[in-house]
């Protein structure tokens, strides 16, 4: 059983993941990673409704009809959305005007239906939870590299502002690596988005690269090993 | 045929009941503690901009004009009423540039009755990052050169970006954006200027 969670999580947090593999929900990804904080706010609560959604899908699949899934579990999903931007609005009020349009939006990134039709709706409670779970700390360790990515580059800064998100102690959070006279434009706008998300998965593309070559030099020795052992 | 159709979109029905209902009643417990949050951060600028000002007194007086030739926006806003002993010391009023370069600029600007700007910050925006955002107050100080700035016959021609001929700098890059929020607080202070009788209104701003 815990093999099964095991590969849950690599899923999620590598070899599926929804930002890196899947390229699922790339409105909010590219239009809100401008500063860490904004991306740790909209990757807890794109987790925050994932977990949400995959609880309620899976506890209730057996009485849901096929033909009417969908809506039923866009209904589920945008109540989720709802709640959390109701929540969010009474809590954390600057993040929630600092997210404005994005928190709404979480309604169409496509991971959350995506992982509700593709798992959730087949699997128990647990598994979907931990699904979750993976898939959303997945999204939102993107979400954060991308992040760290164009705030360094575009005003060379980290966690500028997180006291809007985590309350007055975060102002501590906030680094300052290097301190620009004129912010570099081309990170902190949607171009730098897409540059910086070709990074990242060209990137992860590299390690699997070099990881798969390095299983066949593996296996190719193995294989020599075990020809010397029968001669001997 | 008519069965299965019937009966799903029956359980269609029941399902987007549950859901609106759970969200009404959570909405009903959000309700108070947002409305709260959206007044401590008004409270937040108003003594920011005026800071002489006790707030309660302040949002108690206020009247909500309909000036969209200038305070930029089609519908009506808000103008407190700031009173010491009973006469008018200044208003602050709540308007919109609607020229900035990514949509409308909403400010909040004090103004002393004879046309005096006292201070002006920036209340919500979609400027460029890194360009037009020195418009916030927390990026630059930019805000703080309106601080007592008289609008005058004599001194109309000065209340533009330097780029124009006027006063205050424009940003590197980014010239819209300062002209936009120029334009507006001065049409603001010719408003409240021109208009006197603004301060026997009766208050009544509830709702907005």
């Amino acid at each position: 059983m815990t093999q099964a969670y095991k590969e849950l999580a690599a899923q999620g947090l590598w070899k599926n993941n929804p930002g890196l593999v899947q390229l699922l929900g790339l409105c909010p990804l590219l239009a809100v990673t401008n500063t860490v904080t904004n991306a740790l706010g909209l990757g807890i609560a794109t987790l925050l409704v994932l977990l949400g959604s995959n609880l309620v899908v899976s506890a209730i699949r057996n009485w849901v009809p096929n033909e009417i899934r969908i809506p039923i579990f866009v209904m589920i999903i945008a109540s989720f959305v709802t709640a959390i931007q109701l929540l969010m609005n009474a809590f954390t009020y600057q993040l929630y005007l600092a997210l404005g349009i994005f928190i709404p939006l979480i309604v169409t990134n496509c991971a959350i239906i995506g992982r509700a039709e593709a798992f959730a709706s087949k699997n128990p409670l647990l598994p979907s939870a931990i699904d979750a779970l993976m898939m959303g700390l997945g999204f939102a360790l993107v979400l954060l590299a991308l992040g760290a990515m164009r705030e360094l580059l575009g005003q060379g800064t980290l966690f500028d502002g997180a006291d809007a998100l985590l309350g007055e102690w975060a102002t501590v959070l906030r680094i300052e690596v290097f301190s620009l006279d004129h912010y570099f434009l081309l990170a902190l706008l949607p171009p730098g988005a897409f540059i910086g998300m070709g990074l990242l998965i060209a990137g992860k593309n590299a390690i699997d690269h070099r990881q798969q070559q390095r299983q066949q030099t593996d296996k190719a020795e193995i294989t020599r090993a075990r020809v010397t052992g029968t001669i001997t | 045929m008519i069965r299965p159709i019937s009966k799903n979109a029956l359980l269609l029905a029941l399902v987007a009941i549950i859901c609106v209902g759970l969200l009404s009643v959570l909405q009903q417990l959000t309700a108070p503690r947002i409305a709260e949050q959206r007044l401590a951060s008004k409270m937040a600028i108003l003594q920011d901009v005026l800071p002489a000002a006790a707030e309660q007194q302040l949002l108690d007086d206020c009247i909500a004009v309909h000036a969209p030739e200038w305070l930029g926006r089609a519908g009506p806003q808000s103008i407190f009423r700031w009173r010491e002993q009973g006469d008018i010391a200044a208003y602050v009023v709540e308007t919109t540039a609607p020229d900035g370069y990514s949509g409308a600029i909403e400010l909040m600007v004090a103004i002393a009755p004879d046309g005096t700007v006292l201070a002006a910050r920036t209340l919500q925006h979609q400027e460029t990052p890194g360009l037009g955002d020195k418009i916030e107050l927390r990026k630059s100080d930019w805000m703080l050169s309106f601080n007592d700035q008289a609008v005058t016959e004599s001194t109309l021609s000065r209340w533009a970006v330097q780029k124009d001929g006027g006063q205050f700098d424009q940003f590197t890059g980014a010239t819209i954006t300062p002209r936009a929020v120029v334009r507006a607080v001065k049409k603001a202070a010719l408003f409240i200027q021109k208009h006197p009788e603004l301060a026997n209104q009766p208050a009544n701003c509830e709702g907005i």
